[in-house]
């Protein structure tokens, strides 16, 4: 891989970026209703208004709050909350790690479950399991994550399923706060498995949730993929070469299989990342995405800005990601 | 095909008759569609099968369960909720607000995006460059983020839901029109409407837009689809529609409220969306299938 | 009735392989589609066999079935396979893997595509050596460098680390040999082993081969379209058009003094090195018309024999 892609990626990124949050600043600003009738609480006076206003720099030009804003932007300067009265990076550091942690735990049951769909599928090329895996992906893929959430509350609510959580990130009566917002990472290496499992254990249902939708893709574009390897030459030497059939799905085509699929559905790791607005909102999961929700309904609107540009930097640079790890993948591309 | 060399120089492959009799022969169509008949005939006659007004509050009448369980009220087949309204009569009247908001929604989506999608991919140079690098940047929000916050600035109200997720997925439309577009741009009967000296717009209009229309109404089922969700979700959060009225996705929030009490509150509403975004689905796809020879010509 | 067939080959009992009576037919929607009529063949222990014929003859088909890799709607209609005196035409997906590596080895046709682009050199011949000799990491690491050696590569440490991407064709194809012999197999399929290759390599790969064939001991199934490099490798010969076996046997036989009229034509149109300036004749449609007319005669017989027996 050369690091003159890469720097020409990044570079890339900035006008996207730039693009991003001239939007939120129009559409916040420009779209019909008036920002500050965001910010006001009920009862406020004709001098509040006229002092926020100043405050938060409205009474000057659209083009020269513009300026100040992307001036802000550049020095790291996100604004304060206005319901929570914080630093708004500050807020959204805090709890980007538990968003990163979900999404990760996600990811990889969406490759794994995914990944064994797509190999099954292909095993049992032309047989009723094949069907079945095509129904199943089908299926998951027809029902959004927010939905699947709702499923799975639903579910354990009537199971009466007590040891599954659907609240909350870490079970209360687990004394222990992390000094980072890593719970999960933090608890395994300072070996508190208690923290460790209920945070894993309230991890669980909003991960599924997340991760179903992009399993379902990952099986379609990885069994098309392995089925595309399986009539390529080195599969009939592999054949040959004596080794089972299993061997050859896993080891032979799987590996070849993997660069297209990377490609094919890296883009969709950033619907998963979308996702979690809604998801975390309904298992009172405490990421950034929750947090959005709550900044819209409190008309927090630099803390929306704040995590409207969060999400977009998190998407821009699973992309970024997506096409290091396919150079990653294709021996071609490292040496070449 | 037989219909085909049965018409001189006609620039339809196929006549209309020989489509609606594959989409009938479609399992997927025919299912889709009728899954679709029996919301949209359950919207449309609401006020005449709604056993009960929706908005009607009975306190005496909280929780009471459906007909399968216990206690179960008579005259209230699926029960009711935590203010004692019927959800049958709800789920009658949400079916009306979900096909609405899927209908105008999935159009104003398709009008903006085709009409971007065309412009890109049939004028190329600055054009498609300014729209498809629009497209980038708006690929880069979270679609269900953007959409909440559109509309909290525009204020709750079904205009505002249909405004949002016609601003949010245009996209879908652009992309496809506007890759579609530049394919039959190299088509031979392009070419030849050029050569006669036809002018740009007509060509567009009279000519590119019919080929692309097969594709156009695949993706209009679909988004359909994605609006019903985005509906639900933008109700959920509180922002649709003022919260008595009913909606499937204020029924779900309402549910997930009182889901240790009352779990049937959000499965119906939770089974009617998914019940429609299948059947939209299914509908699409089947027709993607039935479509498609004529699109590849 | 098919006992009865049954030629009297040289020596039945001593072949390391014998093909008897064989017919392959590809299932179509409507009917099958013949591609070989009783073809029969034996080679010896340390006998290199080719199998000449022009495309479609059907000779890369008999290399298939040998193996075990025909395509799934190829059905074998009649006749047997005897590898070390078993028949192999019907064995389970695990006696079938038994077989292979230290039973049947192939050297494929086109050494760019046949290698898996994903995993080094070393670890693709490498694998078949603990497969089948269960040897260690250790073992095979060693016996590859041995192998690689053998096949005069040249920095086979180098070489080990590498990709398939990086080698040349030669080198690829040289790879595919060393993993053809890695377990003493007793016969190799090679199948058009040069084809895909410049001139010039080809010389090299074709001594390379013939020269690990002399140091193993393996006998090989050469197959090939061209009789001139039969007349430089093989010491026997069989001559397939149709998917008929039209005449078999010792190589010098065939190429000095061939006794069907076809196989000369093949002559003719094969350049030769030893006399350079010859003009090279097309084999004459004429005869080809009449060859493919007796294969068609041969399936209604055979086709009939079928329906009478049951």
């Amino acid at each position: 891989m050369s690091w003159s892609f890469l720097l020409r990626r990044l570079l890339l990124a900035i006008p996207t970026l730039f693009g991003v949050a001239a939007i939120v600043f129009v559409l916040l600003r420009v779209v019909p209703g008036d920002p500050i009738a965001m910010l006001i609480g009920p009862g406020a006076t004709e001098r509040d208004i006229a002092e926020l206003r100043r405050l938060y720099g409205l009474d000057e030009s659209i083009a020269l709050q513009f300026v100040y804003y992307l001036q802000d932007l550049a020095g790291g300067n996100f604004g304060t909350s206005i319901s929570m009265r914080q630093d708004v990076m500050e807020l959204v550091l805090g709890r980007l790690p538990v968003t990163i942690e979900l999404c990760l735990v996600a990811m990889l049951v969406a490759v794994g479950l995914g990944g064994a769909m797509a190999v099954a599928g292909a095993y049992w090329r032309g047989r009723p399991g094949e069907a079945a895996v095509d129904g199943a992906a089908g299926f998951i893929l027809a029902i959004p994550d927010f939905l699947w959430a709702l499923l799975f509350i639903l579910f354990v609510v009537v199971f009466a399923l007590d040891g599954l959580p659907i609240s909350g990130r870490i079970g209360h009566d687990v004394g222990f706060r992390g000094a980072t917002g890593f719970l999960l990472i933090e608890s395994l290496l300072r070996l508190r498995f208690d923290a460790f499992g209920s945070v894993l254990l309230h991890t669980v249902l909003p991960a599924f949730a997340l991760a179903l939708p992009l399993a379902a893709i990952i099986a379609r574009v990885l069994k098309t993929s392995i089925a595309e390897a399986m009539t390529q030459d080195y599969i009939l030497m592999a054949r040959v070469k004596g080794f089972s059939r299993a061997r050859i799905v896993c080891r032979e085509a799987l590996r070849n299989a993997l660069v297209p699929t990377v490609t094919l559905t890296g883009v969709q790791f950033t619907f998963l990342v979308g996702g979690t607005v809604l998801v975390e909102k309904i298992f009172s999961y405490p990421g950034i995405g929750n947090m959005a929700i709550d900044a819209v309904i409190n008309r927090d609107l630099p803390l929306i800005q704040g995590l409207v540009l969060t999400f977009a930097v998190l998407f821009i640079a699973i992309n970024l990601l997506v096409d290091m790890s396919y150079a990653l993948l294709n021996p071609r591309m490292r040496h070449g | 095909m037989a219909e085909a060399a049965a018409v001189p120089g006609g620039s339809l492959p196929h006549g209309q008759g020989s489509a609606l009799r594959r989409m009938l022969a479609n399992r997927r169509v025919v299912l889709g569609g009728a899954v679709l008949l029996f919301f949209a005939l359950a919207a449309v006659f609401a006020p005449l099968i709604a056993p009960h007004d929706p908005v009607e509050q009975d306190l005496l009448l909280q929780y009471a369960p459906p007909v399968w369980a216990d206690r179960a009220e008579p005259g209230y087949l699926f029960g009711t909720d935590n203010l004692g309204r019927d959800i049958l009569s709800r789920l009658i009247y949400g079916a009306q607000i979900a096909l609405f908001v899927a209908v105008t929604a999935a159009a104003a989506a398709g009008l903006l995006g085709t009409a971007l999608g065309l412009l890109a991919g049939y004028l190329g140079g600055w054009v498609d460059t300014v729209i498809s690098r629009l497209v980038e940047i708006w690929m880069a929000f979270p679609a269900v983020l953007l959409s909440i916050v559109l509309v909290a600035v525009m204020g709750t109200g079904l205009h505002s839901v249909i405004i949002a997720i016609a601003a949010i997925d245009w996209t879908r439309f652009c992309r496809v029109v506007r890759a579609e577009t530049m394919a039959q741009k190299q088509q031979d009967y392009v070419a030849s409407a050029v050569t006669v000296g036809l002018g740009r717009m007509h060509i567009l209009w009279r000519e590119i837009l019919p080929n692309v229309l097969p594709l156009l109404i695949v993706l209009f089922t679909l988004e359909m689809g994605i609006a019903v969700i985005v509906e639900a979700i933008l109700s959920y959060v509180n922002l649709s529609l003022a919260s008595d009225f009913p909606t499937w996705g204020t029924m779900i929030a309402d549910g997930r409220k009182y889901v240790n009490q009352a779990p049937w509150l959000m499965i119906l509403p939770i089974l009617c969306v998914i019940a429609l975004v299948l059947a939209l689905n299914a509908l699409g796809d089947g027709l993607k299938d039935v479509l498609d020879p004529v699109m590849r010509k | 009735m098919s006992a009865a067939r049954i030629p009297p080959a040289g020596t039945p009992g001593g072949s390391i392989l014998s093909v008897r009576n064989l017919h392959l037919a590809i299932a179509g929607r409507r009917r099958h589609t013949p591609i070989l009529r009783d073809v029969s063949l034996d080679i010896a222990p340390g006998e290199v066999h080719g199998l000449v014929g022009e495309s479609g003859a059907g000779k890369t088909m008999i290399g298939k079935v040998i193996l075990g890799i025909q395509p799934s709607r190829a059905r074998i209609t009649g006749g047997s396979v005897l590898f070390d005196g078993a028949d192999i035409t019907h064995l389970s997906e695990r006696e079938r893997r038994r077989l292979m590596g230290r039973g049947l080895g192939l050297i494929p046709q086109d050494p760019m595509t046949s290698l898996n682009p994903a995993y080094r050199i070393g670890g693709q011949i490498a694998d078949v050596l603990r497969l089948h000799l269960g040897m260690n990491r250790t073992a095979a690491r060693a016996r590859t460098l041995e192998l690689l050696h053998d096949v005069h590569i040249r920095e086979p440490e180098r070489v080990l680390r590498q990709y398939p991407h990086e080698l040349s064709g030669g080198m690829r194809q040289r790879v595919s040999i060393a993993i053809a012999f890695a377990c003493r197999p007793k016969l190799i399929v090679a199948d058009e082993p040069t084809t895909a290759l410049d001139v010039t390599v080809q010389r090299q790969v074709l001594a390379l081969i013939k020269q690990m064939q002399a140091q193993e001991g393996a006998s090989i199934l050469f197959v090939t379209h061209d009789l001139g490099v039969v007349a430089k490798i093989c010491d026997r010969v069989t001559v397939l058009h149709g998917g008929r076996v039209l005449e078999a046997g010792d190589t010098r036989r065939i190429v000095e003094a061939s006794q069907h009229e076809y196989t000369r034509a093949l002559m003719a149109a094969t350049p030769r090195h030893d006399r350079p300036g010859d003009l090279l004749q097309p084999v004459p449609e004429t005869l080809t018309a009449r060859l493919d007319e007796e294969a068609l005669a041969y399936d209604a017989a055979y086709a009939a024999a079928g329906t009478h027996d049951g």
